[in-house]
């Protein structure tokens, strides 16, 4: 009776789902409520984890609760500490939660709201889930070791250093594109410019408050912290109002990427308790606040959908990225759909806290599910704005122009209806002074949370409250990933010129730390600089690269998974991480093999072209200046430079994968590299 | 229902969210902690609370703190 019962609701949920799905694909020409959304994503996530999952847990990873976790295994009481699962749950959700699933689904909405949130759905049940879960399995299987021990041990070494590469390479245009999403929201914005300033004080008085008045008080500081920064979006909104203030907080792009630059290399060098500590408490707790709220507006706000289901940017002809669907929309949600970076949180901190190896489903396959549900949310916060606003919002001006006027005039010619008027009043809603240029994905998704909150508490100007709310609890988290990253990386670089100059080595010395910060921030910021001074806007150039190598990762991490069922001798189950490996290898070299070498969209197709101008004497829009035409010529060459590596850094993980392969088939007996059995029942907790 | 069952159970609830929220920002449970030395090290001194922050805090962030790489 109970498996009756149990079936029938797994067929109703299927019903649901499919009815849902139907709505949302079948309904053409009229706008459908986002719940449908909401509801179908739900149903999809539900089976998917019921029976997918379950499936991966029991039949290709083998996880075996009756088997002893490194947790209880080497239990420190600090790093491996057997703990609740519903605690590691929330831990793994806050360490992979970021920017990427916010931004990702924001720029793909160009094409409409089906193509995206068709690839979260998918690529989040066969890829990304997967990666989490099975790397997750695989670590607790090793000692909880982290991605790289284990490519080392089953790829070889050489495989170990390219991942290393990957992964330094991987950070430094993370770390770049997200400073210039920032960038891109605080240009020509003293509210939001002046509220994340505040953002530094704030922090030094926290950390200074958690090291000397009230050691490790975090509820109390982080409250304290709360109250300060939601003064600051208030006083922010009066600096914005009085001119002279105002000008003292408004920034063109260039400079604000000078001030990161420089703010990213002080918290590097500054010890962690004074100001990065802090900023990690506050920015961690408040992105769980608000994806919370964000989801609870979306329930009672039900808003429309005002972007159509498909537009005819599938044909890549769009102003927010270049390229088309096929292999475009696959690198531009990269982070809630399947996302490399956690598969170093899946084999970092995560594993040497499950005390049984079968709530790694979860934990693993269940975290990666809410991430996806974040970036659902985020397509349903740019698809409830008015397409219009939009388009104004992400694209350069390079092609709508550089007033409403003009861009109402050519949005209008591609079909989505806007006035001058209507873009001129939004900006006012949402306090500044524009909404053209702002591309990147935070401001857009800001100003379709202001408005879904907003519906739910109106109130008289409380629109440019929540818009620079949600504009500060973006730059808020984008901030702290600098900061991390800059140092994570700064310990990288150390560690690789420890190789040659042996006193760079030890990270606590002064040289070391100055020099390490210095060209980990020289490398970011470059990126960054350029991104920030790119007349087409930067993020249109410099996403796809980061999409390429986070999916570049992902590939890596997956393959390491199919290298081990192989070994294990579980050959009919090799499509599993199979399928999402070569799925991920095919977009990543289609799409970087189409910036090497498209004439339209490709890097070195564009140096040439803005060369041959240069040679002729002539200056190509929109260089005003043969310097400007210079930088867009070393801009592009960059880029392609980085577009090969990246490819390199595929095929070579390609190349290693398939050695291992072949070697794990040539012997007769599984040839795995995991830790021997221990019962659980035989450890004393 | 009765008053001393639910407010034993919001006070679990509490201490459970008290927990992943330290565990979020990489402080590891005192109290764990704390009964791990007393059983497994006898010898060594037990850190206070606001030492062991301290601990928790810079081990976050050393050495690249806990982000994993390779």
């Amino acid at each position: 009776m109970n498996s009756l019962a149990g079936k029938l609701i797994w067929v109703a949920i299927a019903v649901v789902g499919a009815i849902c799905l139907g709505v949302i694909a079948l309904e053409r020409g009229e706008s459908i409520n986002a719940i449908w959304l909401v509801v179908a994503a739900l149903c999809v996530f539900s089976i998917g984890y019921r029976f997918y999952s379950k499936f991966i847990a029991e039949k290709v990873l083998r996880l075996d609760p009756t088997r002893a976790t490194p947790a209880l295994l080497r239990n420190d009481g600090l790093d491996y500490v057997p703990t609740d699962k519903w605690i590691v749950y929330g831990h793994h959700f806050a360490a992979i939660a970021g920017a990427g699933p916010l931004v990702g689904p924001v720029l793909a909405a160009q094409m409409g709201y089906l193509p995206g949130t068709m690839w979260i759905l998918v690529g989040v049940i066969f890829a990304g889930a997967v990666q989490d879960f099975m790397i997750l399995g695989l670590s607790l299987r090793r000692d909880g070791r982290s991605l790289g021990h284990m490519l080392r041990a089953e790829l070889g070494d050489i495989a170990g250093v390219v991942c290393m590469f990957g992964i330094l390479t991987l950070m430094m245009i993370v770390l770049a594109v997200l400073a210039l999403v920032v960038v891109k929201a605080l240009a020509i914005s003293p509210w939001g410019t002046f509220t994340v300033a505040c953002t530094i004080p704030i922090a030094l008085l926290m950390g200074v408050y958690l090291r000397f008045l009230r050691p490790g008080r975090v509820l109390e500081v982080s409250i304290l912290g709360l109250v300060l920064l939601i003064v600051s979006i208030w006083l922010g909104g009066k600096v914005a109002a009085d001119p002279a203030m105002a000008a003292l907080f408004t920034f063109k792009p260039a400079q604000l990427a000078w001030l990161l630059i420089g703010y990213g290399f002080v918290a590097s060098v500054l010890p962690v308790w004074l100001l990065l500590a802090p900023r990690d408490y506050l920015s961690t707790f408040l992105k769980i606040g608000t994806v919370a709220l964000l989801a609870v507006a979306i329930l009672f706000a039900a808003p429309m959908m005002q972007m159509p289901a498909v537009t005819k940017f599938i044909d890549g002809t769009g102003p927010v990225f270049q390229g088309n669907l096929f292999p475009f929309l696959f690198i531009t949600i990269a982070c809630g759909a399947v996302s490399g970076w956690h598969s170093m949180i899946s084999s970092g901190t995560t594993p040497k806290l499950l005390r049984n190896e079968g709530e790694a489903r979860m934990v693993g396959y269940g975290g990666m599910l809410t991430e996806a549900f974040v970036a659902i949310m985020a397509m349903i916060a740019a698809s409830i704005l008015q397409p219009g606003v939009y388009f104004a919002m992400n694209s350069p001006a390079a092609l709508v122009g550089a007033d409403v006027q003009s861009a109402a005039a050519a949005i209008s010619q591609w079909g989505f209806i806007v006035t001058p008027d209507v873009l001129t009043q939004t900006a006012k809603d949402i306090g500044e002074s524009t909404i053209l240029g702002r591309a990147g994905g935070a401001p857009t998704l800001a100003v379709g949370m202001a408005q879904l909150i907003h519906g739910v508490m109106p109130g008289e100007g409380m629109m440019a409250f929540w818009y620079h709310y949600a504009i500060l609890f973006e730059a808020l988290f984008i901030l702290t990933t600098v900061d991390a990253g800059t140092r994570v990386a700064r310990f990288m670089i150390q560690e690789l010129a420890g190789l040659a100059v042996p006193a760079l080595k030890r990270t606590e010395s002064w040289a070391g730390n100055l020099v390490g910060s210095g060209v980990c921030v020289a490398l970011w910021g470059y990126v960054l600089y350029q991104g920030a001074v790119d007349p087409l806007g930067g993020i249109n150039t410099l996403w796809p690269l980061f999409g390429i190598a986070n999916q570049m990762l992902a590939a890596i991490a997956l393959t390491l998974c199919l290298v081990v069922v192989i070994k294990k001798k579980l050959d009919r189950y090799a499509w599993v991480p199979g399928l999402p490996a070569a799925w991920l290898v095919i977009c990543t070299l289609t799409a970087a093999y189409i910036k090497l070498t498209d004439p339209k969209i490709g890097f070195p197709a564009g140096a040439a072209k803005y060369a041959d101008a240069l040679a002729q004497g002539k200056l190509l829009a929109p260089a005003k200046s043969p310097e400007e035409m210079q930088r867009i010529i070393t801009n592009n060459q960059v880029d392609a430079a980085l577009t090969a590596l990246f490819m390199l850094l595929v095929v070579a993980t390609v190349i290693f994968g398939v050695r291992a392969i072949f070697k794990a088939r040539a012997v007769p007996q599984p040839s795995v590299n995991e830790e021997p059995y221990v019962a659980l029942a035989s450890v004393s907790t | 229902m009765d008053i001393g069952a639910v407010k034993s159970a919001l006070r679990h609830f509490w201490r459970q969210a008290v927990r992943t929220a330290r565990l979020a920002i990489g402080v590891a449970d005192y109290d764990t902690y704390v009964l791990h030395l007393r059983r497994n090290h006898p010898e060594q001194p037990i850190p206070s609370y606001e030492e062991f922050f301290a601990l928790c805090q810079q081990r976050r962030y050393a050495n690249g703190g806990n982000r994993g790489c390779c």
